[in-house]
């Protein structure tokens, strides 16, 4: 730790040269302070922590990828005989029949959150992101869904979708006529209702991270803007949104990386199944609720994982940027 | 608005204020169509759960009420025990939220405050755990929970209802424990990523010169740094009550038995046996949805700010 001083020297905050000089000749200061019982209480304090997060989420994410390798029943020990190297992998891609389904699933999740929930939600933003009466009570009820748990939304729209019982088939006449459509049991729909049901929620908040991002663009530029005779339409997407960048990539995170995670929802309409396959319950379905396949469930874990890479990188880079 | 206007903006003033009023009032219409279809479903569950259920079949569910009650609430409270249930959750839930909050503040601090060899490094790994999807690794950590010893050394009995300290099956399986150290671990990330960025916006000129007054860094990090950190720590720990209120996930693979189960699982276990008819149905969703909805009406703000700091600054 005596060497710190020499790296803090690298990250000087760009443009701000004369500060960044101040703050490392501070830092060196303060590392001589640092006494033998604070560097220990430091260790503490950060390394108890970090073993947690070590051994409970990047510990099993490589075990992850460790028993995709094998063909583990979870009955017995873990032997060398166990390992049978790439054979999860060809089961998965070639044969095994859900898995391109599940990925198609997942694909269609992310494409409606990205073009349908996600510019929904930055509408609203930006229609709320002006001093309009009532403004709050506006933005307080589509952000209201985000606070509820992706099960009683599930409950919730299942009330409305139930074929005999539900909102819509009764208020449409369907039931009276006998044109009964089964939104959440027909496989051909019923990832598009769950998906409305989904939006529902992820509207909110995409609108409540745009909201803080518009806040944060300088009125001056929008005013230059105008002046400069550009409408609305075009300040927003010529000026707002450019120097709305941070924000994007932060939504476009969010937005690929709750669509890999869902689960939820599938899982309480069918167990994810019947058209609603996705990567997250089939390996559920697979290693632990219904077959022990411990193995082939780790080998979809690990396409899952490799797929959420992306993203999380896309994060941490840009995380790593505004740190440094 | 157009290209006019902004030639000429001051003798076009009263126009444009006109123009605008007309335009606000397309705006109000419009935002008022999207709260009507935005609230709606949860109008729908509000008054299908005020309904007895004779009454929807008798006069079929689009139709208006002979008459409206609590009765499908007193029915799901009772015969499903939903106060078991809340109580499961609450035992989840409290340690679950002041644990994740020592933790992530203590590694925020250490972190944003000072800058050491793996501090970028320490905070990328919390931060990116938490943001892998939780079936990358539930199935390792489902054998983990299987095969780790854990002692019991007491339980703690309230009548019908009992804590075990830690485990009553030796395991960490099927124990609020468990569910309790999967969230701390897994939210700690998101807490320390949210306060660190708070931290950094404070002078660590303070903490500089708490050090030279003599205090330790445990004791700067108590006295001086979470109070400062009021805020941020109250908008974190809004967020993380709901998402632990709000876990189906963990509870749903993590746990076997049926009593321990907090609400929002517990529901979904109720689905096939004990929710008769539809009106049962949303009266247990309302039910469940009911504390996260006060917490958000009480605490909005705190809410919104804590996305907010999760966002942008990141």
């Amino acid at each position: 730790m005596a060497n710190r001083a020499n790296a803090s020297t690298t990250p000087a905050p760009a443009g701000a040269a004369g500060a960044g000089e101040l703050v490392v000749t501070r830092q060196r200061r303060r590392y001589s302070r640092l006494t033998r019982i604070d560097k220990r209480l430091m260790v503490l304090m950060v390394g108890i922590p970090l073993a947690l997060d070590l051994i409970l989420i990047w510990g099993p994410t490589v075990a992850s990828i460790l028993l995709s390798f094998t063909n583990w029943s979870g009955i017995g020990p873990l032997t060398p005989a166990n390992v049978v190297g790439l054979k999860n992998y060809q089961t998965l891609f070639f044969s095994y029949l859900f898995f391109w389904p599940a990925v198609k699933h997942n694909v269609i999740w992310l494409a409606f959150f990205t073009f349908i929930s996600t510019p929904i939600g930055m509408f609203f933003a930006v229609l709320l992101d002006r001093e309009l009466r009532g403004g709050r009570i506006y933005q307080s009820i589509f952000f209201m869904p985000v606070v509820l748990s992706l099960v009683v939304v599930g409950f919730i729209w299942e009330l409305q979708y139930a074929p005999n019982d539900g909102f819509i088939n009764n208020f449409f006449g369907l039931v009276k006529s006998h044109h009964i459509v089964d939104w959440l049991g027909d496989p051909n729909i019923n990832l598009y209702s769950v998906l409305i049901a989904a939006s529902w929620r992820q509207v909110g908040y995409i609108m409540v991270l745009y909201l803080a991002g518009l806040k944060s663009v300088d009125l001056a530029l929008r005013e230059a803007a105008k002046v400069d005779g550009a409408n609305e339409v075009q300040t927003f997407f010529r000026v707002v949104l450019p120097v709305m960048a941070p924000i994007n990539v932060v939504v476009v995170v969010i937005t690929a990386i709750e669509s890999l995670r869902a689960f939820d929802i599938a899982y309480i309409v069918n167990r994810g199944k019947n058209g609603l396959e996705l990567l997250s319950t089939l390996i559920t379905n697979n290693s632990l609720s219904e077959a022990s396949l411990v193995g082939f469930g780790s080998a979809i874990a690990v396409v899952l994982l490799v797929v959420s890479l992306v993203p999380i990188m896309l994060f941490l880079s840009r995380v790593m940027r505004t740190l440094q | 608005m157009s290209t006019l206007t902004a030639a000429a903006p001051r003798d076009s003033v009263r126009p444009v204020r006109r123009r605008i009023t007309a335009g606000r009032l397309i705006l109000h219409a419009f935002l008022i169509t999207m709260v009507v279809v935005w609230l709606f479903p949860l109008f729908w569950a509000i008054y299908s759960s005020l309904r007895p259920i004779a009454d929807t079949i008798n006069h079929g569910y689009v139709s208006l009420p002979a008459s409206l009650g609590f009765d499908n609430y007193v029915t799901v409270w009772q015969q499903a025990d939903m106060p078991h249930f809340y109580l499961n959750t609450f035992v989840i839930v409290v340690p679950g939220v002041i644990l994740a909050l020592t933790l992530a503040s203590m590694v925020a601090f250490c972190c944003s405050q000072f800058s050491w060899r793996f501090n970028l490094l320490v905070l990328m790994l919390f931060t990116g755990g938490n943001l892998l999807p939780p079936q990358v690794i539930i199935i390792p950590l489902y054998w983990i929970y299987r095969l780790t010893q854990i002692p019991n050394l007491a339980l703690i009995d309230f009548g019908s209802f009992s804590i075990p300290l830690f485990s009553d099956n030796g395991l960490l399986y099927d124990q609020y424990i468990g569910i309790i150290l999967i969230h701390v671990v897994f939210q700690t990330g998101f807490a320390t990523f949210v306060l660190s960025n708070y931290m950094k916006t404070i002078n660590k000129e303070i903490t500089e010169s708490a050090l030279v007054d003599g205090a330790n860094i445990f004791r700067i990090w108590r006295s001086v740094m979470l109070p400062l950190c009021r805020p941020a720590l109250a908008a974190v720990a809004t967020l993380l009550f709901t998402f632990m209120y709000n876990d189906f996930f963990w509870a749903l693979l993590l746990l076997k038995s049926g009593d321990k189960r907090p609400i929002t699982s517990a529901l979904n276990n109720l689905q096939g046996e004990f929710f008769v008819n539809y009106n049962l149905v949303a009266a247990g969703a309302m039910l469940a949805a009911i504390p996260p909805l006060v917490v958000f009406i009480a605490l909005q703000k705190h809410f919104v700010a804590g996305l907010t700091l999760g966002s942008t600054k990141g």
